[in-house]
């Protein structure tokens, strides 16, 4: 009755631990990235999952995250060395395009908005950059955020608003949006009790999940200026509410977190070692108190910390991860 | 927790693979042996650690002890290992270093790669709770041991014969 995880591919070839995983928009692509300061770019040739390119000399330090931009022609690199790497594929190898400098240490995340006309950087300084894509592919910063009151661990955009989450070793989550002539910090989310490592929204951007160090998940509800609950909304700005909190299945914690648009199916990775897949079930007051159930929880996925996981973008039900043990996997949910 | 229970017999190939305790009484105590032996092997390892500052083994200056060092099993039979430590002063500068090193000498010595979590003692560090978070957050960590600098003071309190 319950679904189980099936380990579909095993794709070896990095050489420490490997940090993040990123799907093509497509998703037929994988990019990993990791302590060997390499990006190894995955496809399918037949049946296989193979390596189809290894980049490599742009980083002098741990490459911590990859990200592909919405028309999946370019691939963002956050390392270390303090610098956002940008490769382009339109000539059909990859080349490093730009290398993004400004942060003062370690870059540990990037992530480009649904436009792709934005990209966001963050790192220990505490801050998160906003770049803006030139027509003449150029990176352009607009905006230095300093909001948090320590490093910034992640950075996700709205899947269709030009709105960005970012979490923080300072236990909480941040929301930014354009102002009039500068971007601004316009929602703080509280309630994790240790550092908030991960984020994904939901398919229409009304929810958002988080993961922590305290070994929670916790999803978070948009409401709008005249929302039906009466929230108060000062200054008209969308206030997000905690609605649910999942705890007692991770034993140590969670890294990485991942809301499958496809499915609604919310995975997440644990330093014990383990993946769990979580699926709403039907509740008296989904807004409010919406309901999600364990429906897997696969122990000993890797032989060490996960460090990130990811469903495919367009084949329902393929999750994609990555460990300490130097492996990335790719699963396929199954039902029994 | 039914719903675990069906989610872990579709793994039987993995359970195997993962040591298993607690199943009956002879078991329990080869695993209880077996996590003394590591407790102990644990203890030896970190003890000789030098002190950042000093010429002194953390052992020498009490910043260790055999009682500070536990042992247990996760539920799914990994082994977490908690190590406590005193600083020398309650103002220790290098405290972060102290914990850096143990981490260091335990990956480095150990034959598999083990859970760990490092805590200052309570009570005996102005600024322990901020340390405790540093020294263990993995991220933090890792770009910590990337850092040349870094790199050799560790080294120099993990083999001081090297240095």
């Amino acid at each position: 009755m319950y679904p189980t995880l099936k380990e579909h591919a095993q794709l070896t070839g990095h050489t420490d631990q490997v940090w993040c995983i990123s799907w093509s928009p497509s998703g037929a692509l994988l990019a990993s990235c990791g302590g060997d300061k390499t990006i190894r770019i995955w496809g399918k040739e037949g049946e296989l999952w193979v390596c189809k390119s290894v980049l490599t000399d742009a980083h002098t330090r741990t490459i911590r995250a990859v990200s592909w931009s919405p028309c999946g022609q370019y691939l963002a690199a956050a390392s270390f060395d303090a610098t956002t790497s940008v490769w382009s594929r339109k000539s059909g190898e990859f080349e490093c395009l730009a290398t993004l400098e400004g942060h003062e240490n370690e870059v540990k995340c990037a992530g480009w908005a649904c436009t792709g006309n934005l990209l966001a950087t963050c790192a220990r300084d505490k801050s998160v950059w906003i770049w803006e894509v030139t027509a003449d592919e150029e990176f352009e910063c607009a905006s230095v955020l300093s909001t948090h009151t320590q490093d910034v661990k992640y950075v996700k955009w709205h899947p269709t608003r030009e709105l960005l989450a970012s979490c923080s070793y300072d236990d909480t989550v941040r929301l930014y949006r354009e102002a009039s002539d500068d971007w601004e910090s316009c929602a703080l989310l509280k309630g994790h009790t240790s550092t908030v490592w991960s984020l994904d929204f939901d398919k229409d951007g009304h929810r958002i999940v988080t993961a922590s160090a305290d070994a929670t998940v916790k999803i978070w509800r948009e409401h709008e200026p005249g929302n039906p609950e009466g929230i108060a909304t000062p200054d008209h700005i969308p206030v997000w509410k905690c609605v649910c909190t999942l705890s007692g299945h991770h034993e140590r914690p969670i890294y990485s977190v991942s809301w499958c648009p496809l499915s609604g199916r919310i995975a997440t990775a644990s330093g014990d070692d383990s993946l769990c897949v979580y699926q709403e079930l039907p509740a008296e007051d989904e807004k409010n108190a919406p309901k999600f159930e364990l429906t897997v929880r696969h122990r000993g996925a890797h032989a060490e910390d996960i460090n990130c996981v990811a469903w495919n973008p367009n084949e329902e039900g393929l999750l994609a991860s990555c460990s300490d043990d130097g492996a990335v996997k790719i699963w396929q949910i199954e039902k029994e | 927790m039914e719903y675990l229970e069906s989610s872990v017999d579709g793994k039987r190939e993995m359970s195997s693979v993962i040591p298993h305790h607690g199943v009956d009484q002879d078991e329990n105590e080869n695993d209880d042996s077996e996590l003394k032996i590591l407790q102990e092997t644990i203890y030896d390892l970190i003890s000789d650690i030098k002190d950042p500052e000093k010429a002194d083994s953390l052992e020498d200056l009490n910043v260790v002890s055999e009682t500070g060092v536990k042992v247990k099993r996760l539920q799914d039979g990994q082994v977490l290992a908690n190590i406590e430590f005193v600083p020398t002063v309650p103002h220790c500068t290098l405290a972060s270093i102290i914990g850096l090193s143990i981490r260091s000498k335990l990956d480095q010595s150990l034959p598999k790669k083990m859970k760990i979590d490092i805590f200052i003692k309570k009570g005996t560090h102005d600024t322990a709770e901020e340390i405790n978070k540093q020294i263990n957050d993995k991220e933090r960590i890792s770009a910590a041991m990337e850092n040349p600098n870094l790199q050799k003071l560790v080294a120099s309190c993990i083999d001081p014969e090297d240095t």
